[in-house]
């Protein structure tokens, strides 16, 4: 192909790319024999106890000695890790520990026996499965496999040794494979070893050992160990030529289509089709073509589909769906497009008839196929004589009330046209029988259809084709109308059936339209990932039928130290267990996965790019369904929760963001404001310390007293500026939350007077507190603030003259407050600036900085209150403070009774 | 100046607070010891037996609340302390540690001197007990001997814990007392956490004592620290 023949930057990125992973990602090494019994344990261990000697860290995960007691003695000196007790059907069996070997982490693990099925419960069904997460979390694996194990060459091996093997390897974990060891014996030295009783073989495999070691079968495997090798050396040594830049012997570029159906004969097609690929070191893809809704598969069909596309899948090929009504016209469109050079198809087995109705796939391939290659390839008898078996478990309830409704139909016209026959016509009742069946398939289907087609055909002989109630026919013509009526029903209860199919169809992919719908607009409204989380369980488990739940990671970083649960679905540990896992390798896990099936609940990272944002994790008492559109209705599912989370992700950021663009601004005007309300006074008192300073003789007694005045003034005002300051900062920073406390007002009002009482000299202040205001809860260092700032603002901002009054009153359990004055009011509009910081009244005398009245408002606020001024009638401002507090009865939250009651003083 | 001055130690690292009080006290006719670090200062209370302590809070190499609970181990000298802190709960740690007064910086001379006057009247008074069984502070005349409590000419009457609380008071008059040494002496340790209590019974004593209780010329409160009983 042409990517591969041209140097092409996205392929050098690849292939640095590939380097850098090859260098740093654990290796997988590879024992492989033709049989049992040549070595490949022992050799193993040999070569584990050599590098345990240079110092490595090598550690045993699980080997079977089979009571060899060489092989045991090679054991000892490596440290084992212990096995994981399982109870399987009764009996103990010892399986391997996966989570203590990654607890463990060596460098490398051995693993024997890399076919071996784990028993039930396990995390993975198979053990390659175990040797995988172990390379993805970084530790080497040595292995051991048999040949007749390799998935590609199981078709092979069972031709050659009529021994069908049920644990099969995927050829991607061997074409993962880092190092491919053959172990080698010559069959006759194996056969001798076997005679001397050195091979041990499991209980259930001695019956068949006879006719597996025979000469004949050992050469045979031995020489497909050796091919599947030196394939293996072929690919890297083409990977050797192709990172050096060495061409000239390189393939022009082969791309293999195989062909795939539900057909069982389709894995053998697969197969072969991946032993030319090996063959040609062509990359394959297996194409399967679907047709538009109507021809869509039935039951048993498309599960064998789904069967043989995830075998494509594992023997390394690339699964294509195609959608079109022409099978061969899409093949060759798709084979065009991607420079496809060879098709692999199956040899049709089918009765000739159906190509000239149907037309014939095969034929129309070849004629189409032009330049590109077009391969037979036999199908496998032997897997396809169970497919009708199959059909006939799987065959649907038998529908006893369409087949009634037929007969019924039939009857009953039957019966009419009789009552009728000088009225109606013999076609009238023909059509009315067609009227039947067309009824009875668009309610029921195809076979209730042709059960009534099959019928009228009987009672329209029986009952209205001369001579009367009998089957025989004189005239030869109605022969005619039978076989005509008969396949009119066919072809419309054909058709009643497809359309009867399409519409459920319809109504399975509107629900799921529908559901969708309905999460994205509820995800609208979501603001938070919470939010998220909540909708998505809630419909989650309304679409999948179930119990769901979604689960947050709610470690430091979006680690998955712990999760946040949200949802129907309460997870306990079984549940998490498998959320962890699907959250860290970003793989879907638990019931009807590879990973962890046994537990109840399936989990579904929520994938972003290359973060897992969070876990879906489903309940339901059904299967988890895995036909493709329910696959992609859930990955639509998950796409849109993903994106929401993304969002709220983005929108926490965002305000965060915007709270510290705020705080900047507010931290930069304040420094502004600040640097020129210190420097004022500052410079009021250099100036004036300088001059008694530099000039003390010349200033008169009164000059003198004048500047100490100056400077003695602005430091109080100073003092004030920072002090304000630091309550505004201490305020905004969010960190004061009011202490709240149950206090008299007029203690409060009182204190605050009292440290007003030089500035409020000689003024007319009042205060109206009802005789029997209660307690209330407030903070009485802050409000003693609030008071202090208003009666001061108060006092500044109105003439000596002016009154000032403080009322409190309360009621509906709030506190109101209101300090008034008799002063010139505020200028209209300025209601709301003057809470602003920094802003500063036309009347504002010396010493204003323009904070008092912004503290006052941070701390209603800080009290869930809030302030504000208004003018009042008759002139003068008034500022009125509304804060819902707590209030007490007058005697407050009961004091009395216990302490008054103590014995009289000693002193 | 005068040799029979009052002995007084200012614990103080700023050199420059330390001049501006030397300066005013030596006016004053004080005799003036200092101390920069609160290792010095420990040291200067022992050997030089000072009559008052000015104490700095944040002292290079210690804290002067330490300070003031290590010198009342062994001394009832009084302590001001002076310190930039001013938040409530500073001024409450230092008081309930034994400290006498508290001055948040910055603060006037003439507010200092009148401090320092208080803590060595009320250092005297203490030296002797029993001392007068009449308490007359300002219009305030509290006859202990006859349980009698006036104001102006007018009797009062109060229960027996308004009279405690009353008495108190009078005893430390011009001093702060916190919440929660009024509770233990007034009510009992048990009862030091209770302000409501102390809140609740305050207001009624103003009620009976003060002609406006809303604006007190006797009972004052140091909001979040206390109360203290106007000196005069």
């Amino acid at each position: 192909m042409d990517d591969e023949r041209r140097p092409d930057p996205d392929v050098l990125l690849r292939k640095v790319q590939a380097e850098e992973a090859r260098r740093t990602r654990a290796r997988l090494r590879i024992y492989f024999g033709y049989s049992p019994g040549v070595g490949k344990t022992y050799t193993m261990l040999e070569v584990a106890r050599l590098l345990r000697a240079d110092g490595a860290d090598v550690v045993v995960g699980c080997v079977e000695t089979h009571g060899r007691p060489e092989t045991a003695a090679l054991l000892e000196g490596l440290e084992a890790l212990p096995r994981r007790a399982v109870e399987h059907h009764g009996t103990l069996q010892q399986e391997f520990d996966l989570d203590a070997a990654l607890a463990r982490k060596p460098k490398v693990l051995l693993l024997d026996e890399l076919a071996h099925a784990n028993a039930a419960g396990s995390r993975h069904p198979k053990r390659w499965q175990d040797a995988i997460e172990l390379l993805e979390s970084g530790i080497d694996v040595w292995t051991t496999l048999n040949v007749q194990h390799v998935e590609s060459l199981n078709d092979v091996v069972a031709q050659i040794t009529f021994v069908r093997v049920r644990e099969t390897v995927p050829d991607a974990v061997l074409d993962r494979a880092d190092e491919l060891e053959l172990v080698d014996l010559p069959p006759d030295q194996l056969l001798a070893r076997l005679g001397e009783g050195k091979v041990h073989l499991p209980e259930q495999a001695r019956r068949a050992a006879d006719n597996f070691f025979r000469r004949g079968n050992l050469l045979a495997l031995r020489e497909l160990a050796l091919r599947r090798t030196a394939e293996r050396v072929d690919v890297d040594v083409a990977a050797y030529r192709h990172q050096h830049e060495i061409r000239s012997t390189w393939a022009a570029g082969e791309r293999i289509l195989v062909c795939v159906g539900p057909s069982p004969t389709s894995a053998s097609l697969l197969r072969g089709g991946r032993r030319m690929a090996a063959g040609l070191r062509a990359p394959w893809v297996a194409a399967y073509v679907e047709a538009p809704g109507a021809f869509a598969l039935t039951g048993p069909d498309r599960d064998r589909l789904q069967a043989n596309l995830r075998l494509a899948e594992s023997l390394g090929g690339e699964v294509v769906r195609l959608t079109g009504a022409s099978a061969s016209g899409e093949i060759l469109r798709y084979a065009r497009e991607h420079n496809v050079t060879r098709i692999v198809v199956g040899k049709p087995t089918h009765r000739r008839w159906r190509d000239v109705l149907r037309g014939s796939f095969v034929s129309e391939l070849v004629r189409g196929s032009g330049t590109i290659e077009v391969h037979f390839i036999a199908g496998d008898e032997g897997g396809a004589e169970d497919s009708p078996a199959r059909r006939g478990t799987a065959a649907r309830r038998v529908d006893w009330l369409g087949y009634g409704t037929a007969a019924a139909g039939v009857a009953a016209i039957s019966g009419l046209g009789v009552g009728l026959r000088d009225v109606l016509s013999l076609p009238d009742v023909a059509v009315l029988f067609l009227l039947l069946i067309m009824v009875v398939a668009m309610r029921f289907g195809r076979w209730p259809a042709l059960a009534a087609s099959a019928l009228s055909v009987a009672a329209y002989d029986f009952c209205f084709v001369p001579p009367f109630y009998t089957m025989s026919v004189h005239d030869a013509r109605h022969f005619l109308t039978f076989a005509m009526m008969f396949a009119v029903g066919l072809v419309i209860s054909a058709l009643a059936d497809r359309l009867r199919r399409q519409e459920r169809a319809a109504r399975a992919r509107e629900a799921r339209t529908a559901a969708l719908h309905a999460l994205s607009r509820e995800l609208v409204g979501a603001t938070d990932a919470r939010q998220v989380a909540r909708i998505a369980a809630r419909q989650a488990g309304a679409a999948l039928g179930g119990e769901a739940a979604v689960l947050l990671p709610d470690g430091p970083g979006g680690t998955a130290a712990g999760f946040v649960a949200e949802g129907t679905l309460r997870p306990g540990e079984d549940v998490l267990s498998v959320a962890r896992w699907a959250f860290e390798h970003a793989r879907p896990a638990g019931r009807g996965t590879d990973t962890l099936p046994a537990s109840p609940a399936i989990c579904f990272p929520l994938l972003s790019g290359t973060r897992t944002l969070g876990v879906l994790a489903v309940r339901s008492p059904a299967h988890p369904p895995d036909d493709p559109e329910s696959r992609s209705h859930i990955d639509a599912f998950l796409r849109q929760t993903t994106l929401a989370l993304e969002r709220a992700r983005f929108e926490e950021e965002a305000q965060a963001a915007a709270l510290r663009a705020r705080t900047e601004e507010m931290r930069s005007s304040l420094l502004s404001a600040v640097s020129h309300d210190l420097r004022t006074p500052l410079a009021a008192i250099t100036g004036a310390a300088t001059t008694l300073r530099d000039d003390p003789d010349r200033l008169g007694s009164r000059q003198r007293r004048e500047l100490t005045e100056t400077i003695c003034g602005e430091a109080e005002r100073m003092g004030r500026l920072i002090g304000n300051l630091l309550d505004m900062m201490r305020l905004e920073s969010g960190r004061v939350s009011p202490r709240r406390e149950w206090v008299p007002l007029e203690d409060v009002v009182g204190s605050a007077l009292g440290r007003l009482e030089s500035r409020l000299e000689g003024r007319d202040v009042r205060t109206d507190l009802p005789d029997d205001l209660p307690l209330v809860s407030i903070d009485p260092v802050l409000f003693e603030q609030l008071f202090v700032n208003l009666l001061e603002n108060a006092a500044r901002h109105t003439p000596r003259e002016a009154r000032i009054e403080l009322l409190a009153r309360v009621g509906d359990g709030r506190l109101e407050v209101e300090v008034a004055d008799r002063g010139p009011g505020l200028p209209a509009g300025e209601e709301e600036r003057v809470f602003e910081k920094f802003h500063r009244g036309p009347h504002a005398g010396a010493g204003g900085v323009g904070l008092g009245l912004p503290i006052c408002r941070a701390i209603a606020e800080a009290h869930g209150g809030t302030i504000a001024a208004a003018n009042r009638e008759g002139g003068g401002a008034s500022f009125r403070i509304v804060i819902p507090a707590g209030v007490g009865s007058a005697g407050g939250p009961d004091p009395g009774g216990l302490p008054d009651m103590l014995p009289e003083a000693k002193a | 100046m005068s040799e029979e001055g009052p002995r007084v130690l200012i614990v103080e690292d700023e050199p420059e607070v330390r001049r501006f009080l030397r300066t005013a006290l030596d006016v004053q006719g004080f005799r003036v010891v200092e101390a920069e670090t609160a290792k010095e200062g420990l040291a200067a209370a022992t050997t030089y037996n000072p009559e008052l302590i000015l104490l700095d809070l944040g002292l290079p190499d210690g804290d002067g609340v330490d300070i003031t609970r290590k010198v009342r181990e062994w001394s009832r000298v009084p302590i001001i302390v002076i310190s930039a802190r001013g938040r409530e709960d500073d001024k409450v740690g230092a008081l309930d540690a034994g400290a006498d007064d508290y001055l948040t910086k910055p603060f006037g001379v003439n507010e200092l001197l009148a401090r320092i006057r208080v803590a060595l009247r009320h250092a005297v008074q203490s030296a002797s007990p029993g001392g007068d069984p009449v308490l007359s502070v300002g219009t305030l005349r509290i006859d202990q001997a006859r349980r009698e409590v006036r104001v102006g000419e007018r009797e009062v009457k109060l229960t027996p814990i308004e009279y405690r609380l009353l008495v108190l008071l009078a005893r430390h008059a011009g001093k702060v007392l916190t919440h929660r040494q009024i509770l233990r002496e007034v009510w009992g340790p048990p009862y030091a956490g209770e302000v409501q209590y102390l809140r609740v019974f305050m207001a009624q004593l103003r009620r009976k004592v003060e002609a406006e209780p809303a604006r007190p010329r006797l009972l004052l409160t140091e909001q979040g620290v206390g109360y203290r009983l106007r000196d005069g």
